[in-house]
């Protein structure tokens, strides 16, 4: 048995909704399509894109791909040792950060767990200062930090310290939150004090999800150390803008690569650290 | 009565037991020694590559020279730099105070528009480039196993590379303005999108697809029918929590030249306006917090569609 085309425009007179949404809902989806396609449009004219500056930009983006190969090598090690020194930096910025931001911020997170801080007035408030504290871009604290501790990775470590005290914070607390009451109550019962079911009942089903968040937002932080340089506040991203304004774009895509693998080294490495040290505890949150 | 008499004569395993938990203490000790070990010599390293110990000079109140930790030393000067930023705003006189602050508001309000703008053009671009990708990225779709490794190298090349590095490109290459920052950002999130995009796709469910096959369907047919609307309501969501992202990307890229309030950081950074920046923070603060508040309740509303259908 085949349906013909009959058949289907029968079933389409019989039941027009199941071919096609209901008149209201045809319009709003046709309206919204038009508002989207209006604003791109008004885009476009706005801010004066034409063919011909694409065409000229493009070609020029081949001419700058093209510097892609053959890739640069860096012949004397005087010169190489720089590019190694900036990665190095571009690592120790997000490591010291990293670690900054958490002791700063582990015990700040217990002020924000419901668990734990049980005055909800202190605790909303709490929350609300790391809320504001995360609103900060990582490039502007570097800025705010070049004024105060001068060129040089430094003011990129403080500034991913400082937003990272409002992320570790939150993730934190959240971490906090989702431990279970059954150890706390055992705790209890034994007569062990407030501190001693923190220590005791709280803290050794959080570490591993603590341990988890740490390596995520280092690599993160890997990630967002490469481009503090720009601004002035170290790593490898002052390297690679450097060569950038002075267009010695072949040495500028082999920077860019080699950020690439560095990224990929650390990803793996915290992949393995995270199986070593947590893979069998992941069900303990 | 018999478990007394079990632990009166202890059982032959237990100087066995004793001999392996002994082992196993001094292999975990040893682990959390060459671990901590370890841990030591990176933060020293980065201590040192940082100059997170720097001895500095700084001058005392009383005009003196004195060698100082770095980080104490800076901190006073922090503080006057902060100070500087906030603006006088008395009561009485709030209009003509808040009018000094926000004193060149006709330009902020056009370039907070000019990022608002870019941040959509940016996702709209950065949908369109991820959405497409997305299937041949996922293990479970992929045509083949050239074209995944092909897309799969190209999205982590876009995301790894950060949105400035990609903005300082293409400054050079279309010339300083607001495309050169849809581009960037487009760029960017692409290669985040259609990460996340491939890893929605790699987990639907396949019988809908098996069904179109069998009834003669192309691979079009089966992604457009069998796929998409499944993904939809995520592809959604992961897109309006792209856009909250890209608003933020999209208020900084200004700083090297391509487009948007960042331009506005940098003029007054160089000119010492030191109020306007708080202004600015003021502005960027304030629309993030609506896009943010106005995209979650969207955000929801697609999500409760989602699971209700």
């Amino acid at each position: 048995m085949s349906i013909s085309d009959e058949d289907i425009r029968a079933a389409k007179g019989r039941v027009p909704l199941a071919f096609r949404d209901p008149p209201a809902v045809l319009w709003r989806k046709r309206l919204l399509w038009l508002a989207f396609l209006g604003l791109f449009a008004w885009c476009i004219y706005d801010f004066n894109i034409t063919p011909e500056r694409i065409w000229t930009g493009l070609g020029r983006l081949g001419r700058v791909l093209s510097f892609m190969f053959p890739p640069y090598i860096w012949k004397s090690w005087a010169e190489f040792s720089e590019i190694l020194n900036g990665l190095g930096e571009t690592l120790a910025i997000a490591f010291l950060g990293t670690l900054l931001g958490a002791v700063i911020a582990f015990p700040l997170s217990f002020l924000g767990a419901k668990n734990i801080n049980r005055l909800s007035f202190l605790r909303h408030g709490v929350r609300r200062s790391y809320d504001l504290i995360r609103a900060f871009e990582t490039l502007i604290l570097a800025l705010i930090f070049i004024r105060a501790f001068g060129l040089g990775p430094l003011p990129g470590v403080l500034a991913i310290a400082v937003s990272e005290v409002g992320t570790f914070a939150k993730l934190f607390s959240e971490a906090l939150e989702n431990t279970s009451e059954k150890p706390v109550d055992g705790v209890r019962a034994s007569g062990g004090s407030r501190m001693q079911q923190i220590r005791f009942a709280i803290s050794p089903t959080v570490n591993p999800v603590i341990l988890s968040i740490l390596l995520y937002n280092f690599e993160s932080n890997v990630r967002s150390g490469t481009i503090l340089g720009i601004v002035g506040a170290g790593g490898i991203g002052f390297l690679l803008s450097d060569r950038i304004s002075a267009y010695r774009w072949n040495e500028a895509w082999s920077i860019i690569f080699l950020i690439i693998a560095m990224v990929y080294v650390i990803d793996w490495l915290s992949g393995l650290i995270r199986a070593r040290l947590i893979g069998k505890a992941e069900g303990a949150r | 009565m018999s478990a007394i008499t079990k632990f009166a004569a202890p059982p032959q395993d237990i100087p066995e037991f004793e001999t392996e938990f002994a082992a196993a203490r001094s292999k975990s000790r040893r682990t959390w020694l060459i671990g901590s070990a370890l841990f030591i010599v990176l933060f020293f390293f980065s201590t040192w590559l940082t100059d997170f110990f720097k001895i500095t000079q700084v001058s005392m109140p009383d005009g003196s020279r004195e060698w100082r930790w770095i980080i104490p030393a800076g901190i006073p000067r922090l503080g006057e730099y902060i100070a500087k930023t906030i603006p006088v705003l008395r009561w009485d006189t709030l209009d003509a105070d808040m009018a000094e602050w926000f004193w060149r508001w006709k330009t902020w309000m056009k370039l907070l528009l000019e990022t608002v703008l870019i941040a959509f053009m940016a996702t709209s671009l950065g949908v369109v480039g991820g959405f497409i990708l997305s299937f041949p990225a996922a293990g479970n779709l992929t045509p083949n196993k050239t074209v995944y490794w092909i897309t799969r190298r190209y999205l982590e090349l876009a995301r790894t590379v950060p949105e400035l590095v990609w903005a300082l490109i293409f400054v050079f290459c279309f010339s300083v303005g607001p495309l050169a920052g849809v581009l960037a950002i487009g760029l960017h999130a692409t290669g985040a999108l259609g990460k996340l995009y491939s890893e929605v796709n790699e987990n639907i469910d396949m019988r809908p697809l098996d069904g179109i096959k069998a009834a003669g369907g192309t691979w079009f047919d089966r992604i457009r029918y069998g796929v998409v609307p499944q993904v939809l309501p995520n592809i959604i969501s992961y897109t309006l929590l792209r856009f909250e992202i890209n608003v933020r990307a999209s208020s900084i890229i200004g700083y090297v030249g391509a487009g948007g309030l960042g331009q506005e950081f940098r003029t007054a950074m160089s000119f010492q306006e030191y109020t306007d920046l708080s202004a600015l923070f003021v502005i960027i603060f304030v629309t993030v917090v609506i896009i943010d508040y106005g995209s979650e309740k969207l955000r929801h509303r697609v999500i409760g569609l989602g699971v209700k259908s």
